[in-house]
Parts: C-alpha cells; sequence; structure tokens
C-alpha cells in the first residue's frame, strides 16, 4: 500500500473515465435522434445500449488502472 | 378469457419446486452459523465476485422491473429508457462510494447503513432516521415484487375471486417466508443463480425471436407514434422532457444503492475487490435490461393489446400485462412457463433480500439501539428471522387489500424519501464534516419538503419547478436531496458553534476506508 504524502487519498485522475460516463448518458440532446439508425433501431436506443458496453469497458479500465 | 395454460404452468411449477428445495437447502451452502445475524443476514460475507454477481443483479434487477420499464415503454414511450442511462451511472457510484463503505463495514462488523451512520457521527438520532428511512422504503417495494408474481400468476390463466384467486400468491409468499427465515442470505444468494440465468435466456429469446416474428426492427419501430418514439424537444424557457430524463436517471441512481437490499447485498461481497470488479461487471444487466424496454415498443407492433384474448389481463393489470401478454402471444407454452417462472423467481429474490435488510435494520439500529442493548448473538439473530416474516407478512397484507396503484405511489415515495440519507451514507463515507444535528435537520427538510411535492403533483415523479419564468420540470428527489444537502452544509457551522462537543465522535478513522 502506497500512501503518498501531501496527496489525497481518494482521487484518482482514472475516475474522470467515470465523469465521461455520467456526462454524455446525463444529457439527452446529445443522443434525443432518430438518424442514424442501425438495423432500424433509432439512434436515441441503439446509442445508449451500445453507452452502457462503452461505459462498462471504461470502468474496467479504471479497475485495472486503480489499485484499492 | 384467459384459459389455463397447463403446460406452461407445469413447467413454471416445477422451476418454483426447484428454487423452493434450492431456498432451503442453501443453509448448508459454505456453512456458517446460522444463529449469528451475519451469518444469517449477509450470508456470513463469503461471496466472491461471481455470487456477487448473480447476487447483485439478481437483487437490483427485480420482476417489477422487468415488468414495469417495458409496460412504461409501451405506454410512455421514450421517456421509459431513462433506466438506461440510470443503470450507467450507478456503477460508478458502486466503484467509489461502496468499496468504501464496503471496508468500513467489514472493519467495524456494520451490517446496515445506520450501524455505519451510528459509528461515524454518534449520533443515534441520525442513525435512527437512517434505519426508519430504509424500512419505509423498503416495505412498498417488496409489495411491487408480488405485483411481479400476481401478474404472471394471471398470466398463466389462473384466476378467482377472493381468497381462491389469491391463494398462489400467498403460497408463493410462504414459501419465500420460509426459506428466507430458514436460510437467511443464503437463500436468494443461491436462487438469484437460477433466476438470472433463466432471465437471460427469456430477454434474449425475446429480443432475437420476437423481432423476427414481427418483421425486424425496422417494422417495430414504424409501429411506434412518433410522439413515443423519441423525448419532446423542449420549448422556450424549459428544460421539458430533457431535464425530466436526466434528472430521473441522476435521481434514480443515487437513490437505488442507498436503498437497504442494495447495500445488503454489497456487504456480503468477501473483498473490496469483488465489489470494483463487479461494477465493470454487472452493466451486462443494464445492457439486458435496455433490451427489455425495447418489448414495449414489440408490444405496439404486435398489437395485443387490441386481441380479445388478452382483454381481460389488460384490464386486470393495465399494461403491467404488456409483457406477460407479449410472450403468450410469441412463444410456445414450454417457453412461456420458463419465461413468467424467470419473472416470478425474479420476484423471490429481491422480496427476500428487501426483508433481510429491513430485518437487519431493526434489529440493529432499533432493537439493540432501543429496547435490548445486549442482546446474544443468537437472540439477535432470531429478531432479525422473526422481522423477516412480519414485514413479509405486512407486504401481503398490503398487496391483498389496497389497490396496487398504491403500492407504486408509496414506491415512488420510497425513492424520495431514501434519497434523503444521501448525505450521511455517501458523503459520510467520504468526510466526517458535517455536524450530526445538521445532517438529520436536512433529512427532516427534505424528507417533508419532499413528501409535499410528491403530493402536490398528485403522486407523479417529477416536479415543474420554476426560478423566474424559466421552468425546470425534474424527479423531485434530485431537488429535495439539493435542498437537503443545502441545509447540512449551512446549518454545520451553526451547530457546530452552539454545540459541546468541541471534537466530532467517530468510531472510524480514514484507513478503515480502504484495503
Amino acid at each position: 500500500m502506497k500512501q503518498v504524502s501531501g496527496k489525497r487519498r481518494g482521487w484518482n485522475w482514472w475516475y474522470l473515465l467515470f465523469v465521461i460516463q455520467f456526462a454524455v448518458a446525463l444529457w439527452p440532446p446529445f443522443y434525443n435522434k432518430a438518424e442514424p439508425y442501425l438495423y432500424g433501431i433509432p439512434f436515441f436506443y441503439w446509442f445508449q445500449l451500445l453507452w452502457v458496453l462503452v461505459s462498462a469497458v471504461l470502468t474496467a479500465a479504471v479497475y485495472f488502472a486503480t489499485d484499492d | 378469457m384467459l384459459e389455463v395454460n397447463w403446460v406452461a404452468l407445469g413447467i413454471f411449477l416445477a422451476l418454483f419446486g426447484f428454487v423452493t428445495w434450492l431456498g432451503f437447502a442453501s443453509a448448508h451452502w459454505r456453512k456458517g452459523d446460522l444463529d449469528e445475524i451475519s451469518e444469517w443476514g449477509l450470508g456470513g460475507r463469503r461471496f466472491g465476485t461471481i455470487v456477487t454477481w448473480f447476487l447483485v443483479g439478481g437483487d437490483l434487477y427485480t420482476a417489477y422491473t422487468f415488468i414495469a420499464v417495458p409496460a412504461l415503454a409501451f405506454g410512455a414511450g421514450a421517456i421509459a429508457f431513462f433506466a438506461v442511462p440510470y443503470t450507467v451511472i450507478i456503477y460508478p457510484l458502486l466503484f467509489l462510494v461502496f468499496r468504501r463503505l464496503w471496508h468500513v463495514c467489514h472493519k467495524h462488523g456494520y451490517i446496515t447503513a445506520g450501524d455505519f451512520v451510528r459509528g461515524r457521527f454518534g449520533n443515534r438520532w441520525l442513525a435512527l432516521a437512517v434505519t426508519v428511512t430504509g424500512i419505509v422504503a423498503t416495505m412498498p417495494y417488496i409489495a411491487l415484487q408480488l405485483v411481479g408474481i400476481q401478474v404472471v400468476i394471471g398470466g398463466l390463466g389462473i384466476t378467482g375471486a377472493g381468497l381462491y384467486g389469491d391463494l398462489p400468491l400467498i403460497i408463493a409468499f410462504v414459501v419465500l417466508a420460509a426459506f428466507t427465515y430458514s436460510s437467511g442470505l443464503r437463500a436468494p444468494a443461491s436462487i438469484a443463480i437460477v433466476k438470472d440465468v433463466l432471465i437471460y435466456i427469456t430477454a434474449f429469446a425475446a429480443v432475437i425471436i420476437i423481432p423476427i416474428e414481427l418483421g425486424g426492427f425496422g417494422k417495430i419501430f414504424a409501429a411506434v407514434p412518433a410522439q413515443k418514439l423519441l423525448l419532446a424537444v423542449p420549448g422556450a424557457n424549459t428544460t421539458g422532457a430533457y431535464g425530466s430524463y436526466a434528472t430521473l436517471a441522476l435521481g434514480s441512481a443515487f437513490a437505488l444503492f442507498l436503498y437497504p437490499h442494495s447495500l445488503t447485498a454489497v456487504l456480503s461481497a468477501s473483498s473490496g475487490h469483488a465489489i470494483r470488479r463487479n461494477a465493470a461487471m454487472l452493466p451486462t444487466y443494464s445492457f439486458m435490461l435496455g433490451l427489455l424496454a425495447l418489448v414495449g415498443f414489440f408490444v405496439i407492433a404486435s398489437g395485443v393489446h387490441d386481441m380479445p384474448a388478452y382483454a381481460e389481463g389488460f384490464k386486470r393489470f393495465g399494461n403491467n400485462f404488456a409483457v406477460p401478454a407479449l410472450l403468450l402471444h410469441s412463444f410456445p407454452p414450454w417457453f412461456v412457463g420458463i419465461a413468467f417462472a424467470a419473472i416470478g423467481i425474479g420476484a423471490l429474490v429481491p422480496a427476500s433480500i428487501m426483508s433481510i435488510a429491513a430485518a437487519n435494520l431493526y434489529t440493529r439500529n432499533i432493537h439493540r439501539e432501543f429496547i435490548n442493548k445486549n442482546p446474544t448473538n443468537k437472540q439477535e439473530s432470531q429478531i432479525a428471522k422473526w422481522v423477516s416474516l412480519i414485514v413479509k407478512a405486512g407486504a401481503l397484507v398490503f398487496i391483498l387489500f389496497v389497490p396496487t396503484q398504491y403500492a407504486i405511489q408509496l414506491q415512488l415515495l420510497g425513492g424520495i424519501w431514501i434519497i434523503q440519507t444521501l448525505p450521511p451514507v455517501m458523503l459520510g463515507a467520504y468526510t466526517r464534516w458535517f455536524n450530526d444535528w445538521a445532517l438529520l435537520v436536512g433529512w427532516a427538510a427534505g424528507t417533508g419538503a419532499g413528501t409535499a411535492m410528491a403530493i402536490a403533483t398528485k403522486l407523479t415523479p417529477t416536479f415543474p419547478l420554476a426560478i423566474g419564468g424559466f421552468a425546470f420540470p425534474g424527479y423531485t428527489a434530485v431537488y429535495t436531496v439539493i435542498l437537503n444537502l443545502a441545509l447540512a452544509i449551512a446549518l454545520t457551522p451553526v451547530f457546530n458553534a452552539i454545540g459541546a462537543r468541541r471534537v466530532p465522535i467517530d468510531a472510524t478513522v480514514a484507513s478503515d476506508y480502504h484495503a
């Protein structure tokens, strides 16, 4: 366990990946559109489903990049 | 008129019988002394990454979710998809905040949020507020799980008047209560594995086979009315549907892990690593939930709503019958049996965990705090077991004698109430800066204002907040927790100044919060 003095434990720059997940998910103007369709599914739906997967990958990246 | 579907019923009963056996047998799984509350109520904190994945997934993605989210998509359209950004937000919270809570609870033997708040802030009244909020918010949630069972039993064609009609539900709940009593958290943990496998099979079959039957996604979405397909673009001077969508997602996400049953599942993990790994693995459930939300549109495209065969079901259960109707229409009876069992068992798992969580709260933070300060381990676990029965009996009585609509409205209020515990629990995991009395005042104000706003909006989730001619319609829970937090921040220096205590009480130290 490394304790860097002077640096507040708890924040890690990798956590910015979480901020990206939040910002996109919580900004409906970004994805509230029907075009482009994917296999007949409007953008609104397939993008948000895709974002679930992207978020999982980002979270996994944070998991591997930070330690407990 | 729905006919009794014998093949489906047979498979449904066989699967139900199997999980009943599993529930009782799991008392011996990773055997521990069930006369200890941490064994009965947390499974001895022994669950590794995989079991935790099944348990948390089985716990959070409830039967009611699988019925209600597609039903909302069917009825209201795009707004129902807020469940997807909502589940995107919960996992970073799990990763950051609940990993810390896991560590501190593990170190101090805390089994509830009330335990943590009591230790962190040394204030039994603040802990009581967190505890009572947790129990009160959980009760209608358990009742809603019963609605999930009711709908599938109705879908199997079993109807009847009075007690006879309610008998299947009563039997299901007696079974649930019995295995929860005897096996504790081990029962829902093992059943969750069966439930989740069945749910995944059902979900993927539904989103692959039904679109093929209906002629592809293009045709399905073409059948969805334009006003349901996307969120309405806000007009001038309002954040409109965008604000509602984002605040519903945000508020629901923060509320979710504050519910006692979420924390119970999180604390039963064997390590902080298991929690962090699960933050990356659990989104598979979110993806499935998003696919299931699309099923609401399949219902529109299939036209089952207008078929006479399902008219009675829709009349009895409203839009909650949308998913069962579509499954009955689209699949052979044997698969309907599997799918309905998935939903029915999907109700048992969270209902069991919720009753355990409420029981842990009562036992630790009301009984031990205010009634019997030094119970033996055996007494403590015995009280918890009895309370789990009482809680479930209460939910059953509620569903049998009170209109379903009230359970739904109370659950809505429950979300607004539970989020008020955010400052002491989630922020408490990071800082002891807040004054405990200031937190209590903030909690009371948030709870009061939230209840009043919900009543003012006739128990709909969003409140039309207006500031200087600009409207911000949004989830009441978000607005009231902001009020709560603002008061807690503003009053902390005030209470610190008038308080006699110079050094704040805190049973925890910074190193307790990580490995």
